[in-house]
């Protein structure tokens, strides 16, 4: 495509009247890894697909806790979502430490994506390459946001990033209207379920995902593989997968095919 | 010589261009001050007391102080010590409130938030050593929770059912601890709150015969109009005083 003459800083507009370094960096987003998040009034899920390089290495983190009653999943240059999450866990303690109440979770988004904005407007930095899906409660309910490397965000009943994330928001738009009401258990499910969309025929197991939940009475932690392995067991049992309308309409290879990796059966080397 | 501020901690000196510093402004003693405050939570909420005295040492030089303030919708803050302390302390509170509405999100700051920030803010004044020389009393509801503080000059800070600064401590509290219930209607709250008054009015000499109630509750605040209490002075004691020592007055 003929942008090449407007893309060499982030403070160049191109005629058309875009930022094209910051979507390049949205694009390294797309390059990354899946992660889902889905909510209802009471609590809300983070998902995300975990794949090691290689079966020597063990696979980069990409939820992290940033207080008692938030987290964020990632998705892109896990560096910078890592300087990102050490950000958030700052000003939700500092917050906490002035007015010993939790930082309400829309004004954690605000300020992330203050910060996101300031690297799209000056020519010595670069904006972050990491997309961030916030989950979190507060006062007002639970709630999920998309956090952009443009500095935008936006609240989602439920959503998808990453690569193949179209398969999970494909399989979220069907459901999401009844996520309101849904329960802790069933909002779990759903994510693995979108996960497994994502993996688009490999067999989904508790070492190829991570899984984190925080709602009323739960502060935000990951779930352990055991209980993820026996979600995705309970999935297996019944026919295809939650409802009978997706198994009709995805494709129904995930739990038909045996995964050819022999590593399922051991953990991975750094598991969560 | 010249007036000099300091970067550090705004405190204003003299300055010889030739010399160091002389002298630093901190807060050394209180000028114009207000006596105790009573609060108290009751069925529906929250009320908070004073009298509406501004003393000048000995004097009782302004008799129309407001020493109760709404702080956003939330909260009631009353203050006794350094009257201009009191309105410094009002300016920050302002300005937080203001950001905290300019937010306009859905979230607000409820009386715990308030209270921990003024904490804060006591603290860090003590540990510089240029205290608010305030002992301030903090009571809201927010969604149905009351709450009710205290924090003072040197940041001690702690919340209980029922409260008083200054000689309030020593003459309502005890009457507080007997009569106080979780369940009081809102004129039994202002008939103990008046008794509380009452001696204060007999036994704290700064204090004057001139009241303010103040509520708060879920549907809003009140700061009732001042006004005055009967007092009894018909002791026998009290007629013919010079009945002991002729002479005497």
């Amino acid at each position: 495509m003929f942008r090449n003459q407007y893309d060499t800083d982030v403070t160049t507009w191109s005629p058309a009247g875009r930022l094209f370094q910051v979507e390049y960096a949205m694009e390294a987003v797309k390059q990354g890894s899946a992660a889902v998040g889905l909510r209802s009034k009471t609590h809300a899920v983070l998902g995300a697909v975990n794949k090691a390089a290689s079966d020597l290495a063990s696979h980069q983190r990409k939820l992290f806790r940033a207080d008692q009653h938030v987290g964020v999943a990632i998705a892109g240059l896990t560096a910078d979502g890592r300087v990102l999450s050490r950000f958030l866990r700052n000003e939700c303690i500092n917050h906490s430490f002035v007015y010993e109440s939790p930082l309400p979770v829309s004004r954690l988004v605000v300020q992330l994506a203050d910060k996101a904005q300031v690297c799209t407007q000056r020519s010595w930095k670069r904006p972050f390459g990491v997309g961030l899906l916030v989950a979190g409660l507060d006062e007002t309910g639970a709630h999920l946001y998309y956090n952009c490397p443009s500095g935008n965000y936006f609240e989602y009943q439920a959503f998808a990033i990453g690569s193949r994330s179209q398969a999970a928001k494909t399989f979220l738009e069907r459901r999401f209207q009844e996520y309101d009401t849904y329960s802790r258990e069933d909002l779990i499910k759903d994510a693995l379920f979108a996960i497994k969309e994502t993996l688009q025929g490999e067999k989904l197991t508790a070492q190829l995902c991570t899984v984190a939940i925080v709602g009323e009475g739960e502060a935000f932690h990951i779930i352990d593989q055991q209980t993820i392995q026996e979600y995705i067991d309970a999935m297996e049992l019944s026919t295809g997968g939650p409802d009978e309308e997706a198994a009709a309409a995805a494709p129904p290879s995930a739990e038909a095919q045996e995964g050819g990796e022999g590593a399922s059966s051991e953990p991975a080397p750094m598991d969560i | 010589m010249e007036l000099q501020r300091s970067m550090v901690d705004g405190s204003v000196c003299m300055k010889d261009s030739a010399k160091s510093e002389i002298s630093s402004e901190r807060t050394l003693y209180p000028y114009v001050t207000g006596t105790s405050i009573i609060g108290m939570k009751y069925k529906d909420g929250v009320i908070l007391a004073s009298d509406t005295a501004g003393s000048y040492g000995s004097t009782l030089r302004y008799k129309s102080v407001e020493r109760i303030k709404q702080v956003g919708d939330h909260t009631l803050i009353g203050a006794s010590g350094e009257i201009s302390d009191f309105q410094e302390i009002m300016r920050y509170l302002d300005e937080l409130i203001l950001y905290d509405k300019m937010w306009d999100d859905g979230n607000s700051l409820g009386p715990k938030e308030v209270h921990n920030y003024l904490n804060r803010i006591m603290y860090n004044r003590r540990n510089k050593f240029n205290p608010l020389w305030n002992s301030l009393v903090l009571g809201g509801v927010k969604k149905g929770q009351k709450y009710l503080g205290t924090v003072n000059m040197i940041g001690t800070h702690y919340e209980d059912d029922h409260l008083a600064t200054g000689f309030g401590n020593h003459l309502a509290r005890p009457i507080l601890r007997s009569e106080w219930r979780e369940d009081l209607t809102f004129e039994e709250a202002v008939k103990l709150i008046e008794k509380c008054l009452l001696v204060l009015l007999y036994r704290d000499r700064s204090s004057i015969n001139k009241f303010q109630i103040a509520k708060i509750t879920d549907e809003g605040t009140t700061i009732f109009p001042p006004y005055a209490l009967k007092t009894f002075w018909g002791f026998s004691h009290f007629q013919n005083p010079s009945k002991g020592a002729a002479g005497t007055w």
